[in-house]
């Protein structure tokens, strides 16, 4: 489904990324762990095609196309969806208009009518339920004065509207209580099929007690400098990155 | 180039005395000396300078326009070609083409007992002691662009509400503007809301040719009495190809609460100025614009508020979206006498500007001569954010829907202020569609319209 090979990216002049290899198949879950400032949310925003980002070297092939070469709505429309750490507010644009004009736009790129208004709104009304989004909030601005956790929760609704080939979903478990954690959590394996696939961004175990990952990758420095089974994640759990970065460092030196 | 563009109206004023005094009423008349002499002996004020940074009067005034001093019938029927904006509005409709009045059925119809819409020349005539009681009496005769337009003005707009009047239905007034030739309006409004009055009045300008030079200059006056409410949109939807002057002077009595409302949504070179002052406590003033600018259009907003009087609350709000190669200005002053204590003044600019080549230009202005206020200011302008962008194009809205998106939301508040609901929610649809790159806003018209089939000149 995605193949990135020795992608290179750079903001503002610096390079970020310095050789990330990376594939997922249909129905797998991946990780991606590592220390802060590692390129992880650069990784995610160069594959959902941000514009401030400049890919300096590599390839990235979303389900046998080119990725990097697609506009960022292209890449929505193709089946990607980013999950973003940050979730942007938008005051003055509804969630509801905001929704309607994505769905629509999508469906036009597959050459289908736009949803009609109640088939929308009955669309929003499921969605909802899957990660108990509050009505209120459906009808708000876009992640206004939302809480931290509201705006995850939001991002998994959203995700559940596109229904999304595959996720990448950035930290959305930070800022969660643990009910919303669970209730994220389940939403997500809820829309999980055996033709999509997930790559979480996390810093934390306990998402993956929920979300049960196929492969771990630790990403340190611009480059995925591990990648192995769940049982990795338990050992950073227990052991820190230290011993990961000595490795790594020692290296490079 | 043109010297002194004054100068041709100062002239054409000399030599056709006679001609635009027969063709007037002697009311009118009897300001014309005052102010042919208060123009002689000044000049324009130069582009860039204080308060007018982006109108070049001279250039506005240089070409050479026609005037319709005999104020022949044109030939045609506006109706016909007539497309209206802001249609399906239950409202009394007027319409002025160029600026002689046009007869349409509404205006033969009669509205409520004692409230008068007509002919400003008409009314000269037949209600003299009121008009006379109002008119010139708001306008600074000093700005020459009110000298102007009291030397040249032959008719306009009259609209009196009566005391304790509440007038149900708004008033509706379409200025068009049409002809073979280019076409100067000399065009004179005078609206009286008397004590405990209420009423609202809908201003629409449209240009029909777009490949004809036209100049309008206008001049407005409004009286709100002792607790009087009052609302008026003004609404331009001209072409690259209109030039527009406009000097609006509101006057508010005691517990007056008035709404003025600016809306540009195409025009060509455009300055509008708007004059307002409290003469009693307890005034309530809501000053809201909007303008979307693009191509090479230029706007010039200049307010002015007055708080003479204590206890006066005002609230001001301009909003402006620039593109491609357009200007807009934004000039601001609020004044608070000494002595008007307890003055609530809310002033705040906000733009957009989305290209390297637009301009905005801004300038708040606070005078203030007494401690006992609340008074802010606030002016921002700058670009659409990179991140809402993308966090819209990563959920599949194209950069187009995103920016229009973007840019709905920037003016909604401006929108919400509009206090009449269908002028509000057409106005909304209007803005959208202005901002989606349409030419041309109104497609739906039809029967319903009331533009329709009510004119008959
Ligand atoms: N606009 C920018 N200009 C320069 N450097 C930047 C810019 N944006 C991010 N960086 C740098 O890129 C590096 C990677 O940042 P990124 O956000 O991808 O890290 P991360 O792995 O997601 O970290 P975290 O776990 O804290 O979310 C950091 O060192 C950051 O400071
Ligand atoms: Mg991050």
């Amino acid at each position: 489904m995605l193949k990135v090979k020795d992608l290179h990216a750079e903001i503002n002049g610096k390079e970020i990324l310095k050789g990330i290899n990376l594939e997922v198949k249909p129905g797998e879950v991946h990780a991606i762990m590592g220390p802060n400032g590692s390129g992880k949310s650069t990784l995610s925003m160069v594959l959902a095609g941000n514009p401030a980002y400049t890919v300096t070297g590599g390839s990235a092939e979303f389900n046998g196309k080119d990725l990097l070469e697609m506009l960022p709505e292209t890449r929505s429309h193709e089946g990607l969806f980013l999950g973003f750490q940050y979730p942007v507010e938008i005051p003055g644009v509804s969630m509801v208009n905001f929704m309607r004009a994505a769905i629509n736009a999508k469906r036009k790129y597959m050459d289908q009518p736009p949803m009609s208004a109640t088939e929308f709104l009955k669309l929003m009304r499921e969605k909802r339920a899957i990660v108990e989004l509050d009505n209120k909030l459906a009808s708000r601005s876009v992640n206004e004065g939302f809480s931290g956790g509201e705006k995850k929760r939001n991002e998994i609704f959203q995700m559940a509207m596109l229904e999304p080939k595959l996720s990448i979903l950035d930290e959305t478990d930070s800022g969660l209580d643990i009910d919303a954690l669970r209730i994220v959590a389940e939403g997500v394996n809820k829309l999980k099929t055996a033709n999509n696939a997930t790559i979480v961004i996390t810093h934390y175990q306990r998402l993956l007690d929920y979300i049960k990952p196929d492969v771990i990758h630790i990403l340190y420095k611009g480059r995925i400098v591990r990648t192995a089974g769940p049982e990795l994640a338990l050992e950073l759990e227990e052991r820190g990155y230290d011993w990961i970065k000595e490795e790594v460092d020692k290296q490079d030196a | 180039m043109q010297v002194n563009a004054l100068q041709q109206y100062i002239d054409l004023y000399r030599d056709n005395k006679a001609l635009i005094e027969d063709n007037s009423a002697s009311l009118l008349n009897s300001f014309r000396e005052d102010a042919f002499s208060r123009l002689s002996a000044t000049h324009l004020p130069a582009k860039g300078s204080e308060d007018y940074e982006l109108s070049d009067l001279d250039g506005m005034l240089a070409p050479d326009y026609g005037l319709n001093l005999s104020r022949l019938p044109l030939g045609f029927d506006p109706a016909l070609s007539f497309r209206c904006d802001v249609p399906n509005l239950s409202t009394s409709l007027f319409m002025l083409l160029n600026d002689s009045w046009a007869e349409t059925e509404i205006s033969r119809r009669a509205l409520p007992d004692g409230v008068i819409v007509c002919p400003l020349r008409k009314a000269a005539e037949e209600y003299p002691d009121l008009v006379a009681k109002y008119y010139g009496r708001a306008a600074d005769g000093d700005n020459p662009l009110v000298a102007l337009n009291t030397m040249l003005v032959q008719d306009g707009f009259f609209m009196y509400v009566p005391k304790g009047m509440k007038l149900e239905k708004p008033v509706q007034l379409v200025n068009i503007f049409a002809g073979g030739i280019p076409m100067m309006a000399v065009r004179r409004m005078l609206i009286v809301i008397d004590d405990d009055a209420e009423a609202r009045l809908l201003v629409c300008d449209h240009t029909q040719n777009e490949e004809q030079d036209f100049l309008s200059l206008q001049t407005i006056e409004i009286f709100a009495g002792e607790r009087a409410s009052f609302d008026i949109y003004d609404l331009e939807e001209s072409t690259r190809r209109t030039s527009r002057l406009s000097t609006l002077y509101l006057r508010q009595a005691e517990r007056s609460n008035v709404l003025v409302d600016g809306i540009t949504l195409f025009n060509g070179t455009t300055r509008n100025e708007y004059h307002c002052t409290f003469d009693g406590r307890h005034c309530e003033l809501r000053l809201l614009g909007m303008a979307i600018e693009d191509e090479q259009r230029h706007i010039d907003n200049y307010t002015m508020i007055r708080h003479n009087t204590p206890d006066c609350h005002s609230n001001e709000l301009f909003k402006y979206v620039v593109d491609d190669e357009a200007k807009g200005a934004f000039a601001g002053r609020i004044y608070v006498a000494d002595g008007a204590v307890k003055t609530e003044a809310y002033q705040s600019n906000r733009n957009l500007v989305g290209s390297d080549k637009a301009r905005m230009m801004s300038k708040p202005q606070l005078e203030i001569y007494n401690d006992d206020v609340k008074c802010s200011h606030g002016s921002a302008t700058g670009q659409l954010d990179p991140m809402q962008l993308f966090y819209m194009r990563t959920r599949g809205l194209s950069e187009e829907t995103a920016r229009l998106l973007l840019k709905q939301a920037f003016m909604a508040d401006v929108i919400e202020g509009v206090r009449m609901p269908m002028v509000r929610d057409r106005l909304r649809l209007l803005v959208e569609r202005r901002l989606s790159g349409e030419k041309k806003l109104c497609q739906d018209c039809n029967e319903e319209c009331p533009a329709h089939d009510t004119i008959t000149l």
